[in-house]
């Protein structure tokens, strides 16, 4: 990652002298001095992550106050234990469904919103809102829509012959559920930076291609799509990334449940740590998500950039 | 002909996909305004046409602690944003402006507190936070807040101050005035309206932000997040309440989406992108 940004100003190394400020020695320190509150800040809780990974080798309880080293034993615990593999199962059909369906759904709708008329001026607005719902508020207006008393969604699939949709209630169903309430969320996001992608593209290859005569479809997977590579693989990263991780919509709506239907790492550590009490082996289970994510973070980054690079060559 | 033909039909069919997906991301926010103003009475039998009353948040803000916890979540996240401007906005200038040792892993550093897990922090936190005496305070809060607002501003902030051109700071430079003042009097109006909605995005972050105000806090001070839940699927749920206390959290948030629209593409990809 530090590499390739090296690669890039060492390309504009003939201006650099330019683009940054020349630094007297006895200044050299300024921009750590400038830094250091907000690293003092964050790393004040940073430290707590360093704790993490000792504590994951105790048996710390919040049960008892005494502890001592067990060394791996908690990490071969859960390496062992169907709820983990449960677990990471979860996580990731939760995060490859949020965000594969955000995804295309959401360059879909970016691409039906890039005409200009009164209605996607007006819809490029409202469909904003969503995203500025906390998703916890979001877990609370599904549960009005979707809710088999009040909610309206029950009376649109009985004319559809279907009764009693069981939503989050159902093993078979909640995954879905949750899916669907994380898509309404989040998917304006790909739709906002689609289409900001979409408004950047220049006009001329666009305009060659009509000239050719190609299809709407070749066009879009030739020309379209190539040049909107960055600007997709920044939403992935994001989405990939929080929907790895996503406790709180899991936990406003079942908790995990229904049974252990949806206990992802997350809500599997919490449980394990908070309702347990078992700080101890708690811990492995968030390292090990923590490790997940930082693993495909460096390789999507180390990817954009690249894509970034082969985009702007165009 | 036929060329103009399936133009219509191509161009009916994606106005009616763009309808569907509309009702879809704006008809639970409606649902939830209709029910917030349903009594219990006609909660069952009427859909949309009933007769509004406003029942239900007399008894959610008046009935209930609910306004303290808007008032709990309003001081946190406000309380969040200005300790990261204030931290904020220098660190963003260093990182746009010097060319120093170890930068780029710096401001990755800072990029990675987002993607962390908020489990993995609160763990050991909880305990630390027992101890220090942070749990269940303002202090506390604000502060692990920065994990949501600040590499946010950080990152977003230094995409603005590198648009400024470096002419305009040295020529001021040369005119003899100190670095502190070029910053305040030069840079810092410039890059205001930045500043302004990124500020507000982290503001919203905040606000929205739940894991960490449910574990770290939830006696004296608790978010309107956190408050919200024990609206549901209780045995004796209220859905005009639920829909009320959905409505109230929300409603701050779309009134600022407004007002940062134009910046918001930029904020959402923390500068990644520069819409």
């Amino acid at each position: 990652m530090t590499e390739s940004k090296d690669e890039q100003s060492g390309e504009s190394s003939k201006n650099s002298s330019s683009k940054y400020m020349k630094i007297p020695i006895e200044v050299k320190a300024r921009p750590y001095l400038i830094l250091a509150p907000s690293l003092i800040v964050t790393i004040g809780i940073l430290y707590p992550f360093v704790l993490a990974i000792i504590y994951s080798l105790t048996n710390y309880s919040f049960r008892s106050q005494t502890y001592h080293f067990i060394g791996l034993q908690n990490w071969v615990d859960m390496f062992s234990k169907r709820e983990f593999w449960h677990a990471a199962l979860v996580t990731s059909e939760y995060a490859l469904a949020s965000t594969g369906s955000e995804l295309i759904l959401g360059l879909g709708i970016a691409l039906l919103l890039n005409r200009d008329s009164w209605y996607t001026r007006v819809l490029r607005v409202l469909l904003i809102f969503p995203l500025m719902v906390a998703p916890v508020i979001a877990v609370l207006i599904w549960q009005l829509m979707t809710n088999n008393a009040v909610g309206i969604l029950e009376k649109l699939l009985n004319l559809f012959g279907l009764f009693n949709f069981p939503w989050a209630s159902s093993a078979k169903t909640a995954l879905f559920t949750a899916v669907v309430i994380d898509f309404w969320v989040y998917c304006p996001f790909v739709i906002i930076l689609a289409r900001a992608g979409l408004q950047s593209l220049p006009k001329s290859p666009f305009e060659a291609a009509k000239i050719d005569g190609g299809s709407a479809w070749f066009t879009f997977k030739t020309i379209t799509l190539p040049m909107l590579k960055p600007i997709l693989y920044i939403a992935v990263i994001f989405r990939l990334m929080a929907s790895l991780q996503e406790f709180t919509i899991i936990y406003g709506l079942t908790k995990g449940g229904p049974g252990n239907t949806l206990m992802n790492l997350s809500i599997t550590a919490y449980n394990t740590g908070f309702a347990f009490m078992r700080f101890g082996k708690s811990l492995p289970y968030i390292l090990f998500l923590w490790l997940l994510i930082y693993i495909i973070s460096q390789r999507l980054v180390k990817n954009w950039l690249a894509v970034q690079k082969a985009a702007s060559g165009y | 002909m036929k060329a103009q033909y399936s133009r219509g039909v191509l161009g009916v069919s994606r106005s009616l996909l763009l309808a569907i997906y509309s009702l879809f991301a704006l008809f639970p926010l409606i649902w939830m305004i209709i029910i917030s103003f349903k009594s219990d009475a006609e909660m069952f039998t009427t859909t949309f046409i009933f007769h509004p009353t406003l029942s239900n948040y007399y008894s959610v803000l008046v009935g209930t602690d609910y306004l303290k916890r808007f008032l709990d979540n309003l001081i946190v996240s406000v309380g969040a944003v200005i300790v990261s401007v204030i931290v904020g906005v220098p660190g963003a200038y260093a990182l746009a402006r010097y060319n120093f040792k170890g930068r780029e892993s710096l401001a990755f550093t800072i990029l990675s507190f987002k993607f962390a897990p908020e489990i993995l922090v609160i763990l050991p936190l909880f305990m630390i936070y027992q101890k220090l005496h942070l749990y269940d305070t303002y202090l506390g809060l604000i502060w692990v807040y920065q994990l949501i607002t600040l590499p946010l501003l950080i990152w977003v902030l230094r995409g603005y101050f590198e648009d400024i051109s470096l002419e305009i700071e040295q020529a001021a430079q040369l005119e003899g005035y100190g670095w502190f003042h070029v910053f305040q009097k030069i840079l810092l109006p410039l890059i205001m309206p930045g500043l302004v909605s990124a500020g507000l995005l982290a503001f919203i972050f905040a606000w929205n932000s739940f894991t960490f105000s449910l574990l770290l806090s939830g006696f004296k001070i608790q978010t309107v997040t956190v408050a919200s839940l024990r609206y549901v699927a209780s045995d004796t749920v209220h859905y005009g309440y639920m829909a009320v206390a959905a409505a109230i959290a929300t409603l701050p948030e779309i009134i600022l989406a407004l007002l940062i629209q134009k910046h918001l593409v930029r904020g959402l990809s923390f500068g990644a992108v520069k819409g």
